[in-house]
């Protein structure tokens, strides 16, 4: 199937600013929904409140644009009813991680399966530019307009910690890297996040004085690495990108299969005040 | 013994209606004096093939329940007063974006944390208001056991007949108290199944163009129809837009869906209110010592009548001044400040002849607090 159509066109021009990001997302996604070959009908996006979430109007999917920080507790609902669809989940990193942080540890910890993705400009986009939890300590925006004194989350790290059984990163800047690596995340059978680092030019870029979106592209080549490269080991200070956690771990869904099977075994006990059950 | 014959607690009995209904998919948070509804949920879903969840949260509790309604089944969660207040985003969204689901919510005493295990009535502004922005919402509750099983039904119909999010009311009373109930038999109470679009593949889909009747298939998350769900202002795509006629247009369908149904979504019962010249309004479980009163009054030949209503929301106002029009007092028992009470005076021609018999201390109102206010109103003296 042609990317095209896997795009609603009748909803276009879209709402993003020229050199967003978050197109560039949408359009490594695609290319890997592309290449795994998924039918329209088995895919649910489900998105939170942002920039970011937008993307769910834009794509020709089952869609649901939620409620700030929230997307990921109706994809639990979602993929819970219906096992058998797949759910991609992008999220905005205030999203994902201020609001929704919470869900976010909860989703990892459990391992449904589903494809997380944070969108992450380092900045809330939507509302004009306020520090999120990833801005990081010393950057400028509207709400610290003296600098940062707040410290960023890894997203790695902390999915790491909370039990996601696949954890990847990349940035807009590298394409193919971002398509592969969500095509690697969509089939994986758990949780997976996918963090992808991307430019909000409109705010971030300019509080920052990071220059335009092509600037922006340039700063996360040079500023990240493949996992475990030499360059990283000469300067610690490099981001690492690449598939830092993959691994094979029970899936929530399968797991209340099992529950199942074992509540329908018909049981003939006494409880404790004596009374027979039948059921 | 009759098998279907019961001595449960009421929670339970809204546990046993829901499943009555085909309800298979479950998400909730523990909190009292709630809690009995989703451990029965977790006992009884999985031997039937449905669907339990312990979320993080009532937030999480609401959004799950509100993607598995989605996917085509019937669903619920369950709380209390501090669940409720954190779940009104999510209720709205449900409202606007037109998902059926059914939250009871069994209220407990006190405002805040209040006194958790005490009961209480201070939710009914709340269920009406409590989220953000102009809209009509559905609001039952009961004050037995035999009618929280037919409300509890009855719930689940209007979420699918009105593709909206219904309030069940309940209290801790109520909740906790065990008392007898027959279980109807399978086809004993009609069922209202989820009405589905009918579009066949590759034809435009509008998901948000109401039927002639008013009312809006779905298609499900999974089938053939594929559309997005928003809590936008959406036009008939389900897209979201700002065009004043699309907005105005939403936002009056979704008070007048509902509105204007009141005479059909109104469930109520009355007690001797033919000749009554003072009649009680009450509801959940204050209704049970306001029918006491009553009764016991009559058998000495006094007056005196109940209107029970079981539908809060939408309130029935046309009701409440027909039943009350030749009454001489009206005397609104419930376990708060007064909030039916002000409903009640905007419905009556007399409002000056409307008064309240409550509690909010915790402790349920008794026959004696109401037979009080009784002589206080009738110059009596306590
Ligand atoms: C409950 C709630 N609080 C606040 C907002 C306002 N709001 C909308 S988007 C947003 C932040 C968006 O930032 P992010 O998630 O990083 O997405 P981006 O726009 O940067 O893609 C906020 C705070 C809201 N919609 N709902
Ligand atoms: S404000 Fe930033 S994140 Fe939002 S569309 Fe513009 S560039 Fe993208
Ligand atoms: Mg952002």
């Amino acid at each position: 199937m042609a990317i095209r159509d896997y795009i609603r066109e009748r909803f276009f021009p879209h709402i993003w600013c020229p050199g967003c990001g978050h197109g560039m997302v949408l359009n490594g996604l695609l290319r890997a929904i592309e290449k795994i070959g998924l039918d329209k009908n088995e895919i649910v996006m489900v998105s939170g409140i942002g920039c970011s979430a937008r993307i769910a109007g834009y794509v020709d999917f089952h869609t649901m644009h939620t409620i700030h920080g929230r997307a990921l507790a109706f994809a639990t609902g979602i993929k819970m009813s219906r096992p058998e669809l797949k759910l991609i989940v992008p999220m905005g990193d205030g999203d994902a991680l201020a609001i929704g942080g919470n869900h976010f540890i909860h989703a990892a910890r459990r391992n449904m399966d589903m494809t997380a993705i944070v969108m992450n400009n380092r900045v809330y986009g939507m509302t004009g530019g306020q520090y999120s939890p990833l801005s990081g300590y010393g950057t400028m925006s509207t709400t610290s307009p003296y600098s940062n004194i707040d410290h960023a989350f890894d997203v790695v790290e902390l999915s790491v910690a909370a039990g996601a059984s696949f954890v990847g990163r990349t940035t807009t800047y590298h394409a193919k890297q971002m398509a592969d690596i969500l095509g690697q995340a969509i089939i994986h059978k758990g949780f997976s996040v996918v963090e992808i680092m991307s430019q909000c030019p409109t705010c971030f870029g300019r509080q920052n004085r990071l220059g335009s979106a092509i600037d922006m592209l340039e700063h996360f080549k040079e500023n990240t690495t493949p996992i475990g490269s030499k360059a990283k080991q000469k300067n610690p200070d490099l981001i690492e990108r690449g598939i830092f956690v993959q691994k094979k771990m029970p899936e929530y869904c399968s797991e209340y299969e099992k529950i199942i099977e074992r509540a329908m075994v018909t049981v003939h006990h006494r409880d404790r005040r004596g009374h027979r059950e039948y059921n | 013994m009759n098998e279907n014959l019961k001595f449960i607690q009421g929670n339970e009995v809204c546990v046993e209606a829901a499943l009555y209904t085909g309800l298979d998919f479950f998400a909730g948070y523990p909190i009292t004096p709630s809690t009995e509804i989703m451990e029965h949920m977790a006992k009884r879903l999985p031997k039937i093939g449905g669907k339990f969840l312990q979320m993080e949260d009532e937030i999480a509790s609401l959004c799950a329940i509100i993607g598995a309604s989605l996917t085509g089944h019937k669903v619920m969660t369950a709380t209390s007063g501090p669940g409720f207040s954190l779940m009104q985003e999510a209720l709205g969204y449900a409202i606007v974006a037109e998902i059926p689901c059914v939250i009871v919510n069994v209220q407990r005493g006190g405002s805040s944390t209040g006194i958790p295990t005490h009961v209480g009535q201070g939710d009914v502004m709340q269920a009406r208001w409590g989220t953000h922005g102009d809209h009509a919402i559905i609001v039952m509750t009961a004050s037995n056991h035999q009618d929280v099983f037919a409300i509890t039904v009855d719930a689940f119909n209007l979420a699918e007949t009105y593709r909206t999010p219904v309030i069940l009311l309940f209290d801790e009373v109520v909740g906790h108290m065990r008392e007898r109930i027959f279980i109807p038999k399978k086809g004993e109470i009609p069922l209202v199944e989820r009405l589905r679009a009918s579009v066949k593949r590759g034809v435009d889909f509008h998901p948000y163009l109401p039927r002639e009747d008013g009312r809006l298939p779905i298609s499900d998350f999974g089938g053939v129809n594929r559309h997005n769900v928003t809590g936008l202002a959406h036009d008939m795509w389900g897209f979201p837009s700002d065009n004043p006629q699309v907005v105005h247009g939403l936002i009056r369908h979704l008070v007048d869906k509902i509105q204007n149904n009141t005479h059909k979504i109104a469930k109520y019962k009355e007690y001797y209110l033919q000749d009554a010249r003072t009649i009680l309004i009450s509801y959940g479980s204050a209704a049970r010592s306001a029918l006491h009163v009553v009764e016991n009054r009559r058998s000495r030949g006094e007056k005196l009548g109940l209107l029970e209503l079981q539908t809060l929301w939408p309130f029935p106002y046309y009701l409440v001044q027909e039943k009350c029009a030749d009454a001489k007092y009206v005397v609104v028992v419930e376990m708060n400040m007064g909030q039916i009470l002000q409903a009640v005076k905007v419905s009556v021609d007399r409002p000056e002849r409307v008064f309240l018999a409550n509690r909010i201390d915790g402790v349920f109102i008794t026959p004696t607090d109401i037979r009080n206010i009784l002589r206080l109103i009738e110059g009596k003296g306590v």
